[in-house]
């Protein structure tokens, strides 16, 4: 009551009367609108979001009285608190987002060639996919491998593969982030291997690693060991990046994949915010200090069809990690504060049906993100609902980035739909049913409790088959799909065939390095790895010992298992 | 879906075999068999070919269906059928959904896959097709 009498308050010495005032016209044209109406009625379909929230015909000053909307409190100005509109005070005119498109496939080297490609056509970051194995912690020789080698990305194994994958390329030039998660640490620790071996100095290695466990147990679902040492190797590198490599994104706290499993734009939020809190607990646990982590942690979400829903979410995202990290956790540093984002147009909503289309899509929810004011963007292939991208499709993809870029305009100016009576209510709502989430998870005992009950994985699944029964009904259109079908429509274009050789090939590099490299000192190493899990130590500096005497990934991965153990998920559905 | 008492529920497989965790689309179609009145048993992920093997045989279902997303379906989807039909259950019907290409789907049906369900498959297909050619078990 108080707020809103305040607010009342305030308002009234700038639009008083105008409110009432708009208030009786807005009513007499409800009346009109219903004569129109009798002519022509509103089309027989619902008028809601993507994630099936009612959506008002139109949106006025009354609505964003009725939320209390405060400009300085809300919004305020870029690049400050709480960064509504976005973290940097010039946004693109300073710098435009980062163009950094995901790849990854077959062997080191030929990922390595896709770099330099992307590297030579203006891409500004690299972003690195691995393939199963490799994201589950084996080896191309295990027998759990076969016919997954290079499939969905890059293969690799060991130390030399790692050598192989950034090779001409100066680590202390680019930023690279690496979508590993599981095995995250030992990734990271070849990485920095890389990095050392090239002789670039720490505080010039820059990237991010995703390292975001806990969405693998709500939705990717590519996990090694249970929830909490996996968690614990999550904070084993934050503690040490903090302290050795300054400008390295410890964790991407990601709700790709969480979207992209079927969750509505909200839950995506929610959930994935709930992780960071996750983190952050954790990490204060271990004895670091908020301002000491949190200005490096960032994040990672879905762009998805629905416009409006979309930019409300970037926009909401950064106004409640801001509270929560200034509010509750007293963080200091502005940068603490600061959200931070990736974004991904979203693969779910490609067709393999008209593929062509998917090039629109695609264009359209890159449009949102960067109007939702993202840091980084990776647009989608138009193949790849079919398979991994081909080079062409790969550059029509960054080419839509760019004509965003250079030719419409959009990145001339911050946050134009600040101040929209319809996206600040949509925004407000977005954070209000985010925060609702949220407060359940907390009492649930956190983001940990609430994934061993299963609540966001269920809520995920009950929401992907609520949106399937919407596309039978065609209460949602997915164009070419389940409206405005074409007949022989589908595949016809030329995609990226992975050979079954790259399996064979990696395989023999994986048994020549074992014969060649010094027999003693990796058992040596993946002792101390052991001793390290055992004794609850910080595992980085064993692990970096490791992976430079080229013990492999799975062998690094297999010896915190035996003290960790597996984590295993019932099959519900 | 209502089935009547005495007659007896198809019994469905859904495994997810290989390394992908991509489970979005085999559950929601276990929900959509599970609707249609079969009795569904889900293997939950990363299933290796004998795993599922001891499952369908365990379960005694007639229909087994694969979901994969990774692209390893050529490597798998044989040593799953030939394990299974190896077990003396000739006549199960194998069908497969996910991310397979074009030029894969003629390989699969020769192995013994009866179809394939790509994106954009709609439920009403998957449990006609289903319902139309599992085999009777007594």
């Amino acid at each position: 009551m108080d707020r809103n009498d305040k607010k009342s308050a305030s308002n009234k010495a700038n639009q008083g009367n105008d409110l009432a005032t708009i208030r009786k016209k807005q009513l007499e044209w409800e009346e009109k609108l219903k004569q129109s109406e009798a002519s022509l009625p509103p089309r027989p379909v619902k008028f809601t979001t993507l994630s099936d929230m009612e959506v008002p015909l139109l949106s006025t000053p009354v609505d964003l009285h009725n939320d209390g909307f405060d400009y300085l409190k809300d919004l305020g100005f870029p690049g400050e608190y709480p960064y509504t509109r976005g973290v940097q005070r010039n946004m693109y005119r300073g710098k435009l987002w980062t163009m950094r498109q995901f790849a990854g496939f077959a062997s080191a080297a030929e990922t390595n060639q896709r770099f330099k490609l992307l590297l030579e056509h203006g891409q500004t970051g690299l972003s690195t996919a691995f393939d199963m194995p490799t994201l589950m912690g084996l080896d191309a020789d295990s027998p759990r491998s076969k016919g997954e080698v290079g499939k969905c990305g890059v293969a690799v194994s060991s130390l030399e593969d790692m050598e192989e994958l950034f090779k001409g390329i100066p680590l202390g030039e680019v930023t690279t982030s690496m979508t590993i998660n599981a095995p995250a640490i030992v990734i990271l620790a070849m990485y920095f291997a890389v990095a050392e071996k090239q002789g670039v100095p720490k505080q010039k290695v820059r990237g991010t690693l995703q390292n975001d466990i806990l969405k693998e147990y709500i939705a990717q679902k590519e996990w090694i060991y249970p929830i909490e040492p996996a968690v614990k190797l999550v904070i084993d590198t934050i503690e040490y990046t903090t302290q050795h490599y300054a400008n390295w994104n410890s964790v991407s706290i990601s709700g790709y994949h969480i979207r992209e499993a079927g969750a509505t734009a909200v839950q995506e939020l929610a959930f994935t915010l709930a992780d960071g809190l996750g983190y952050v607990d954790e990490s204060l646990k271990r004895g670091m200090t908020i301002d000491e982590f949190a200005p490096r942690l960032s994040f990672f979400f879905d762009v998805h069809n629905d416009f409006f829903e979309e930019i409300a979410k970037f926009r909401a995202a950064r106004r409640i990690w801001a509270r929560i990290m200034r509010e509750k956790y007293q963080a200091k540093d502005p940068k603490s504060w600061m959200l931070r984002t990736h974004a991904q147009t979203a693969g779910v909503s490609l067709t393999a049906q008209q593929p062509y289309n998917n090039i629109v899509r695609v264009a359209v929810q890159a449009m949102a993100g960067i109007l939702g004011g993202t840091n980084s963007l990776h647009t989608n292939s138009m193949d790849e609902t079919l398979a991994l991208p081909t080079d062409e499709a790969v550059m029509i993809a960054l080419r839509t980035q760019q004509i965003i870029a250079e030719e419409s305009g959009v990145a001339n100016v911050i946050d134009p739909f600040g101040g929209s009576y319809f996206m600040e209510t949509l925004t407000n709502r977005v954070e209000r049913e985010a925060l609702n989430y949220i407060q359940k998870i907390d009492e649930m005992g956190g983001i940990i409790k609430s994934i061993e009950k299963g609540f966001p994985q269920t809520e995920i699944a009950n929401s992907a088959y609520h949106f399937q029964r919407q596309l039978e009904i065609q209460e949602k259109v997915m164009v070419g799909v389940n409206k405005y079908q074409a007949k022989e429509s589908v595949r016809k274009m030329e995609t990226l065939y992975i050979d079954r050789k790259v399996e064979k090939q990696q395989i023999e590099r994986l048994v020549e390095l074992r014969r060649k490299r010094p027999a003693q000192a990796h058992q040596q190493a993946l002792n101390r790895v052991k001793d390290a899990a055992i004794n609850g130590t910080n595992l980085m500096e064993p692990i970096l010992e490791a992976v430079k005497a080229y013990a492999t990934l799975q062998e690094i991965c297999d010896t915190m298992k035996t003290v960790y153990g597996e984590y295993r998920e019932s099959g519900s559905f | 879906m209502i089935t009547s008492a005495n007659e007896k529920k198809i019994r469905v497989l859904v495994a997810k075999p290989g390394l992908d965790g991509h489970d979005r689309g085999a559950k929601v179609i276990a929900r959509a068999l599970r609707d249609a009145g079969f009795e569904v048993i889900y293997t939950g992920l990363h299933q290796t070919p004998e795993m599922i093997v001891n499952a369908a045989i365990e379960e005694d279902v007639q229909v087994v269906g694969l979901s994969i997303l990774s692209g390893a379906h050529n490597a798998l989807v044989p040593e799953i059928i030939d394990g299974i039909k190896k077990e003396g259950l000739m006549d199960t019907l194998f069908v497969v959904g996910g991310i397979i290409p074009a030029e894969d789907i003629p390989s699969l049906k020769s192995l013994g896959v009866h179809m394939v369900f790509t994106p954009g498959a709609s439920l009403q297909d998957v449990v006609d097709y289903i319902r139309t050619h599992s085999p009777a078990r007594s």
